[in-house]
């Protein structure tokens, strides 16, 4: 009896669509495009600003616009439930705390990730002048 | 024990390799108790269908780690996987991700090597107690690694992987979960030395974290866990060796 083990292929190019799991990975790895985006929007932003007050209330003005303003709320969305939300759940995971014999409930520790998040994000409204 | 029977309709992959160019399906009809496992189906074909079926199992108890297959594409030790759960039709596959030796067993040889390379034994750079006192170990400190002691290396973990289907060099769950585990026993001492092996581009920083290892693993060992705890640590010991802390790798 002779060995001739069989390897099966697999497709670099559609082997997330082998199952639902690999499935919501892609989809929050495609968040990678809004970082992109977000990346170049602030670049642009920051040339505007650099260059002169026109630019800069212009830009201002450009994203406030329905059409972006829906863009960015869609973005938030998705950001939200394939970014915080799952990184949230498994922040436990990654940064367990040990005490003792036991270990912190992981709920303690999204309970903190959210309050953190909630108050980094009081701090970034209140500079931007919302209060 | 149940004495009301189903009757479950079994599409197992077959490969002979003195025969077969690719792998086949072959269906088998099979009367099952209500209470059985997959594991039990396929001793069913094995005693009463088909002789020439051939497939890993051991200890029909979720310790020996021998069953794992793929059933109806999921990683499953098959001992641990109940008929009652599944569908009439169930399909059985060799795990993914391996070479397919014949029918359902997988050519396991790569992961073998992969769990030597990650020394998986406590490293000792200070002597021994003296005479015969043992090494001290509190409960707290077992805590920290016992649960990653729970694995049975049944491979679910690299089937449910997409990252090692495409890059075979990439270590894996299961040999990373393992060097882990002797990381952060207190009494061993060799972190630095499985550093260069894990913290290389095949260790834990080729890991996506897709999580699917963890969500099969059917001991709840959680490699994902260990190896976003593992790029932490390696994150620490790579600072501190580049400012020259005490404890970071000479």
């Amino acid at each position: 009896m002779s060995r001739n083990p069989y390897v099966r292929p697999i497709s670099t190019t559609t082997w997330y669509m082998r199952n639902g799991r690999y499935k919501v990975y892609m989809l929050r790895e495609l968040t990678s495009f809004l970082v992109v985006f977000y990346s170049l929007l602030t670049i642009f932003a920051l040339s505007a600003l650099a260059d002169s007050a026109d630019r800069w209330n212009g830009f201002i003005a450009s994203q406030q616009g329905k059409g972006m303003m829906v863009f960015h709320a869609l973005a938030l969305l998705y950001f939200l439930f394939f970014q915080t939300f799952p990184w949230f759940k498994l922040a436990p995971k990654a940064m367990p705390v040990q005490l003792g014999e036991k270990r912190l409930p992981d709920s303690y520790i999204i309970i903190g990730h959210y309050v953190a998040w909630i108050a980094v994000s009081i701090c970034i409204f209140w500079l931007a002048g919302a209060f | 024990m149940s004495t009301r029977t189903r009757t479950l309709e079994l599409e197992i992959m077959r490969y002979d390799p003195e025969k077969d160019k690719q792998p086949w399906f072959q269906s088998y009809t099979v009367p099952c108790l209500e209470d059985w496992v997959i594991l039990d189906a396929i001793n069913y074909v094995k005693e009463n269908l088909d002789t020439t079926l051939a497939y890993r199992w051991s200890c029909h108890m979720m310790v020996c780690g021998s069953c794992g297959m793929m059933v109806n594409g999921e990683p499953s030790l098959t001992c641990k996987t109940f008929i009652r759960e599944l569908p009439d039709k169930v399909r059985i596959e060799p795990l993914e991700n391996f070479p397919i030796e014949r029918d359902l067993v997988v050519v396991l040889d790569d992961v073998i090597q992969k769990l030597h390379k990650v020394q998986p034994y406590i490293i000792r750079k200070d002597p021994p107690p003296a005479g015969d006192q043992e090494y001290i170990q509190t409960p707290g400190q077992l805590a920290i690694f016992k649960q990653l002691t729970m694995c049975i290396n049944c491979m679910c973990c690299y089937a449910a992987c997409p990252q090692y289907a495409l890059d075979r060099n990439f270590i894996g769950p299961a040999a990373l979960a393992l060097a882990h585990r002797y990381n952060r026993d207190n009494r061993d001492q060799g972190k630095s030395d499985r550093l260069d092996i894990l913290a290389d581009h095949d260790g834990v920083w080729d890991c996506s974290f897709v999580g699917a290892c963890s969500e099969v693993c059917p001991k709840h060992v959680d490699p994902a866990a260990a190896i976003q705890q593992m790029k932490i640590d390696g994150a620490v010991e790579f600072w501190k060796q580049k400012m020259g802390i005490p404890g970071g790798k000479p």
